[in-house]
């Protein structure tokens, strides 16, 4: 089981994480945040089995990803 | 729990300056997990730089940094290493900066084995000053001053380095981001000069202009482009062609310029250090 936690402040709304995520849990949504971009948030977050791709190839050090026992 | 990057980043000092997608931020992320796996401390790490996009990189980091004029990373870098022997040095650099404007610097650098790590991030293309075409930017590819296409042929910036005496050279991308630390780690531990070229992309400056579509375009591009080295053993050259070798290429043991300078001071009837 993992935890993904998303700092919207300093997300870019790049994508990467979208392309990382196997099994697509990551998103890009249509608000602007402070930055003026479209940051990335998670659905179906129970699913999330903490690999932590997502993370490892996110520029903006905006991911992080708790893996919880 | 997950690693935690803000104990090697200057407070106050995020989000960094780069575009979207570009993965200078990856390359970053791959040296605070090197430094952290090797147990560097702050006030025994010099991280020099020059001038451009990547070279913002040491204004992030809390360690002893340093922020030269373009293209003189190597010459500041040498004289930081040769006053304090004991400090790890570590160059940050672009192609551009790295092999056009420094490329003097750097090759006597390699040449002079001093032990230091330069990790290079080559986005082919000069990307803080308007797109303008590096030394690296491939064959008939487009810049901002060259809009029908690059005439020139491309460095290959670890055969220049391995050609110019340094003695460990590995390449990794920024893509194969779980790759990045070990060749840092391995390059820091290497007793010499290093270097680490890390592929990058630059989707504001270079992608637009090379019909990339997207950020992941550009990343999906380096993941076929690189081949391991020891895939690489069993593949033809015809299967080769428009690859991109990845992981350690070169290492070799050779005597170190700080020990070697150390001995002339000796011989002149210098003080032994």
């Amino acid at each position: 089981m993992g935890r993904i936690e998303i700092d919207e402040t300093r997300c870019k709304g790049c994508g990467l994480c979208t392309t990382a995520c196997h099994l697509k849990l990551i998103s890009l949504t249509r608000e602007i945040n402070v930055l003026g971009f479209t940051p990335a948030v998670t659905t179906n977050r129970e699913r999330c089995t903490g690999c932590a791709l997502c993370a490892q190839l996110c520029p903006d050090l905006a991911i992080t990803v708790f893996k919880d026992k | 729990m997950a690693f935690d990057y803000e104990k090697y980043i200057r407070p106050g000092k995020l989000p960094h300056i780069w575009c979207p997608g570009c993965g200078h931020g990856i390359v970053m992320k791959g040296m605070i997990r090197a430094m952290d796996t090797l147990g560097l401390e702050k006030n025994n790490t010099a991280i020099v730089s020059g001038i451009g996009c990547a070279s913002r990189l040491p204004g992030y980091i809390d360690c002893c940094t340093l922020h030269t004029a373009h293209g003189r990373a190597a010459a500041f870098a040498t004289g930081v290493k040769l006053a304090k022997p004991e400090m790890t040095v570590i160059l940050v650099g672009g192609d551009g900066d790295g092999t056009a404007i420094g490329g003097n610097h750097f090759i006597h650098a390699c040449r002079r084995n001093i032990d230091m790590t330069y990790i290079i991030m080559n986005n082919y293309i000069y990307g803080m000053t308007g797109g303008q075409f590096s030394p690296t930017t491939p064959h008939m590819h487009k810049a901002s001053t060259t809009p029908y296409g690059n005439p020139d042929p491309s460095f290959d910036i670890a055969k220049l380095a391995i050609g110019a005496g340094a003695t460990f050279v590995a390449r990794g991308t920024a893509f194969h981001a779980n790759q990045i630390d070990k060749l840092i780690v391995e390059a820091i531990q290497h007793k010499g000069f290093s270097v680490v070229e890390i592929l990058d992309d630059c989707p504001t400056t270079y992608g637009r202009r090379n019909k990339f579509k997207s950020v992941i375009e550009m990343m999906n591009r380096l993941k076929e482009v690189a081949v391991p080295v020891k895939a690489a053993e069993k593949m033809t050259p015809e299967q080769l062609a428009g690859k991109v070798l990845t992981g350690i290429l070169y290492k070799e043991d050779k005597p170190e310029y700080c020990s070697e300078y150390q001995k002339v001071i000796e011989r002149a009837g210098g003080a032994a250090r």
